[in-house]
């Protein structure tokens, strides 16, 4: 298991940057999700990491060997990176057997530690009985699962995912969940998952990585992507609930800092002393008759135990989870409690732009 | 580690050696082409177009010019004629058997066309064995009827009604299905739905398939070889043969012009179908489906009944005449029990040397042709595919030219090039190697462009999983490209294996004695009065071929959509 570190990574397809710039490094045996939305760049990280395509500017490194960069480009066959595809290519004309054995044939591996090998990741796979199989002849989760255990055989210094679960239905998905976190668990691999879907990156990663635009916007723990985004992109890319501007009155003391929101002055968590926007999660938000924050319903919608509501208080839309049921253009009333608070300079930029375009 | 560090240098020196083979491959497709195009002006002798004006203006070009144009014309326009019926019926009606009436709709393209025209002389004329044992055949005297302009067009537009059949129900297929449907739904009848929507729509191919059918016919050596040379009509292939053949490699520069106005003739016919296509040019929206499924009703036996009587005429008489011919003891004697005799098919397969060394030289050259080119072929086609620049791209473009223009064009081009060998004294001319670098620059794109197509439908996530296994370049080639491409390459080498093995118009030209090919040897046998001997081998080279075909049509359902011709 080696460790992965990418500085100033840069890569332009017809001179447009699909990277631009990306610091990162991730931990031997680290399990981390590249989320984004589609043409961020988070793909083209990965086929960068295997070795199929090569940086215009920067360097990655594997357990601390530069494999591209400073004029070295070592090819995808000689990087000991194993990768599971979106469409699992697995190999039409080989058996599931087949499929799995190539790796260690192509090593030269001798047949009765192959065979032993393959049996084994076989057996870790849940394969055992297919395979002598066709490719052809398996349902998505299994040709799923021969694409692991080709993957594991070989025993890689990394395992690249890109986006192995978008061709499965929503049931399989899940169960595809705990295979993937056995698998991390068993190997202590480090891993590299490029998905869209935050649900599965939080589900699954130690760190995720949200990219935007070809790069990095934060790079952290779930639970702090959602508690403490870092600037508005990530705030409404990961999570639910509502990213507001607000305007600070003066007062702050270690973590925290008084600021206007939606005309209430209320205390944020914050790591700057001058922000410029808060994050309001559903859970920071408490229905009140009596509170003096006014908003209308504007949309209610059953999750199942309970009701997800959008709000409308002072023009900004908000999003608040309730108990029961509410009509939809009836008033109540809400407390924003202990919401994070950070400084997005791009997103004030913005403003201002539009601001003197006005 | 060390041992994978060892096979990645292998690959990085492959990867860097591979794009090479794009210079010897456009120089054997392009050189031979190149080569005449710069005789037309004097290469060598510096430039003049002295011969052009000299041989442009001769009448005996002219009136080729005029044959080849009429002759040409008129079967594109039976060609049309004959394949887009048997297109619409096919492809829109619920006619039955239709895999077996396209399979005998495709024997007359593949069969060689001096074999046709054989066939057909054995059908008509006073000598017609057929005909005598019928009873019905005419009066000794009497002149053959196919020996005229008429008989070349007749037998050209059979020859070449499968170009148009195939490109028309391959577009017929493109047609949505939605567009019929909405016009039904506005309340259009089958008949109108066919002549307002189907049949302006199916234009488009319709133009390219005559104009395939047009190029094909232009350069035709086999047909007006055998039914126009008797009757002193020539058309620009023959007369570039009797020239060549009657006063040797002097003179070279002269036909080379000849060469060229074929060129230049096909190349226009070619632009003016891609102009007049695309003027007609419909950006067609939807899914594609079966456009229509017309039931004939009562008219369906009819239908059928008359098709395959047609089927009968052009396909099995002729067959039939040319197995009753070669039946016979000696030419004149009528056939029946007693005087039928295989003596023709032993002098044929068994005795005779000359016919014995065809064979042997049909199969050698059609054999190392496939593999040569299945070899080839296989790594430029991934090349194309993975790899592409610049360079791959221009010989993407160029490399149906040998195998469009008309193989008289290719042949001279040949010999101009190989005469004498660049930079040494030697000469392939006269030998067997001239016709073998012939083939591979003709049949190059017949090999190339199925595996180009099932290459193009590989993820290419099935290589970058073995790359990132570990496999080098040369590995993966041969562990994942080889095995996947494998069905489109064995039927791209069958498909060059039967033109090549029954091929004459390149070979008629580059031939001398020892290095005959079959198609040479049934010309030379019809030409010296041994009709017998001609029609047991064009029998046997017939059986042979249709073998073959069955061959490849029982394996269609392994080769990826497109491979076999015949089945679009």
């Amino acid at each position: 298991m080696a460790e992965l570190t990418f500085s100033n990574l840069t890569k332009r397809f017809d001179g447009a940057p699909a990277l631009d710039g990306i610091n990162a490094a991730i931990g031997s045996g680290e399990f981390v999700a590249l989320l984004g939305p589609s043409g961020c760049g988070k793909t083209t990280l990965l086929r960068l990491t295997a070795g199929f395509e090569q940086p215009d500017e920067g360097e990655i490194r594997i357990g601390g060997d530069i494999v591209a960069g400073e004029g070295r480009f070592v090819p995808p066959e000689a990087r000991e990176i194993g990768i599971v595809f979106q469409s699992y290519a697995l190999w039409p004309h080989k058996t599931v057997a087949g499929n799995v054995s190539y790796p260690l044939e192509v090593r030269r591996i001798p047949q009765a530690e192959r065979k032993a090998r393959v049996a084994e990741a076989l057996d870790l796979t849940g394969l055992r009985d297919f395979a002598d199989r066709m490719p052809s002849q398996l349902s998505g989760g299994q040709r799923q699962r021969v694409a692991l255990a080709r993957c594991l055989v070989f025993e890689p210094r990394a395992v690249l995912l890109d986006e192995p679960l978008a061709n499965l239905d929503l049931a399989l998905r899940a169960s595809m969940h705990d295979v993937f976190s056995m698998f991390h668990r068993r190997t202590g691999a480090t891993m590299l998952y490029v998905t869209h879907d935050q649900s599965e990156a939080l589900a699954l990663a130690d760190r995720v990585a949200v990219m935007e635009s070809g790069r990095i916007r934060q790079f952290a723990a779930p639970e702090v992507l959602y508690r403490e985004p870092a600037d508005c992109f990530v705030a409404g890319f990961v999570g639910d609930g509502a990213v507001v501007a607000t305007r600070r009155t003066g007062h702050s003391e270690a973590g925290r800092v008084l600021l206007s929101v939606l005309g209430q002055d209320i205390w944020c968590r914050s790591s700057t002393s001058a922000p410029s926007h808060v994050s309001i999660r559903p859970e920071a938000i408490t229905l009140s008759e009596t509170a003096p924050l006014r908003a209308q319903v504007i949309s209610c919608t059953y999750l199942g135990g309970r009701f997800r509501l959008v709000l409308d208080a002072e023009g900004e839309a908000l999003v608040a989870f309730a108990p029961q049921r509410a009509a939809v253009g009836e008033t109540v009333g809400l407390t924003i409690r202990d919401p994070w608070a950070f400084h997005d300079p791009e997103a004030e930029s913005l403003m201002a732009g539009a601001l003197t375009h006005a | 580690m060390s041992m994978i560090a060892l096979d990645n240098g292998n690959s990085r020196s492959l990867d860097r050696l591979l794009p090479l083979i794009l210079l010897p491959v456009g120089l054997m497709a392009l050189g031979p082409v190149l080569r005449l195009l710069l005789e037309g002006f004097g290469f060598g002798d510096g430039f003049t177009t002295d011969h052009l004006t000299t041989v442009l203006t001769r009448d005996s070009t002219r009136t080729a010019l005029m044959h080849s144009l009429v002759t040409a014309g008129g079967g594109t326009v039976l060609s049309v004629l004959i394949g887009a019926t048997f297109a619409f019926l096919v492809a829109l009606t619920d006619i039955r058997g239709k895999g077996a009436l396209v399979f005998c709709l495709m024997i007359p393209m593949m069969i060689p066309p001096q074999i046709t025209a054989l066939a057909w002389m054995q059908m008509t004329g006073p000598s017609s064995v057929l005909l005598k044992m019928l009873g019905i055949a005419p009066p000794l005297g009497s002149p053959q009827p196919l020996h005229s302009a008429t008989g070349i067009i007749i037998l050209l537009g059979i020859q070449h009604a499968s170009l148009v059949f195939l490109t028309l129900r391959a577009g017929l297929r493109m047609i949505p299905a939605d567009l019929v449907e909405a016009a039904r739904m506005s309340g259009a009848g089958t008949l109108r739905v066919w002549a307002q929507v189907v049949l302006p729509l199916s234009m488009p191919s319709l133009i390219a398939g005559g104009a395939m059918a047009f190029v094909t016919a232009l350069g035709n050596f086999g047909i007006p070889a055998m039914l126009g040379i008797p009757a002193r009509y020539s058309t620009l292939p023959t007369l570039i043969y009797q020239r060549l053949v009657g006063m040797g490699p002097s003179v070279l520069p002269e036909v080379a012009v000849l060469a060229l106005l074929i060129g230049v003739v096909a190349i226009t016919g070619v632009l003016l179908s891609r102009y007049m296509l695309s003027r007609q040019g419909f950006g067609l929206v939807g899914l594609s489906g079966t456009p229509l499924a017309l039931a004939l009703g009562r008219a369906r036996l009819p239908v059928e009944i008359t098709l395959w009587s047609f089927i009968f005429v052009i396909l099995a008489l002729p067959l039939f005449a040319l197995l009753a011919t070669s039946l016979i003891p000696a030419y004149g004697v009528p056939l029946t029990i007693d005087s039928a005799t295989i003596k023709a098919w032993i002098d044929v397969l068994v005795v005779q040397p000359v016919t014995r060394r065809a064979y042997g030289n049909s199969l050698f050259l059609a054999v190392l042709a496939a593999a040569i080119l299945m070899a080839i072929s296989l790594p430029l086609a991934w090349l194309m595919e993975r790899r592409s620049n610049r360079l791959s791209r221009i010989l993407d473009a160029l490399i149906d030219l040998p195998y469009a223009l008309p193989g008289v064009v290719l042949s001279i081009a040949c010999i101009l090039t190989f005469l004498n060998l660049p930079f040494t004294d030697l000469t392939l001319y006269g030998t067997i190697w001239i016709i073998l670098m012939a083939y591979l620059a003709r049949f190059f794109v017949v090999m190339l462009r199925p595996i180009q197509a099932s290459i193009a439908q590989l993820d290419p996530a099935m290589e970058e999983a073995a790359a990132s296994v570990g496999a080098g370049l040369g590995r993966r080639l041969c562990d994942i490209v080889l095995p996947l491409a494998a069905p489109s390459a064995a039927a791209g080498a069958i498909l060059v294996f039967l033109t090549a093995v029954n091929e004459l118009t390149v070979s008629a030209l580059l031939w001398s004695s020892g290095t005959e090919t079959l198609g040479v040897v049934i010309y030379n046998l019809e030409d010296s009065g041994e009709t017998v001997m001609a029609s047991a081998l064009a029998m046997s080279i017939v059986v042979l071929i249709i073998l073959l075909m069955g061959l490849v049509q029982a394996g269609a359902k392994r080769f990826p959509k497109g491979v076999i011709p015949w089945q679009s």
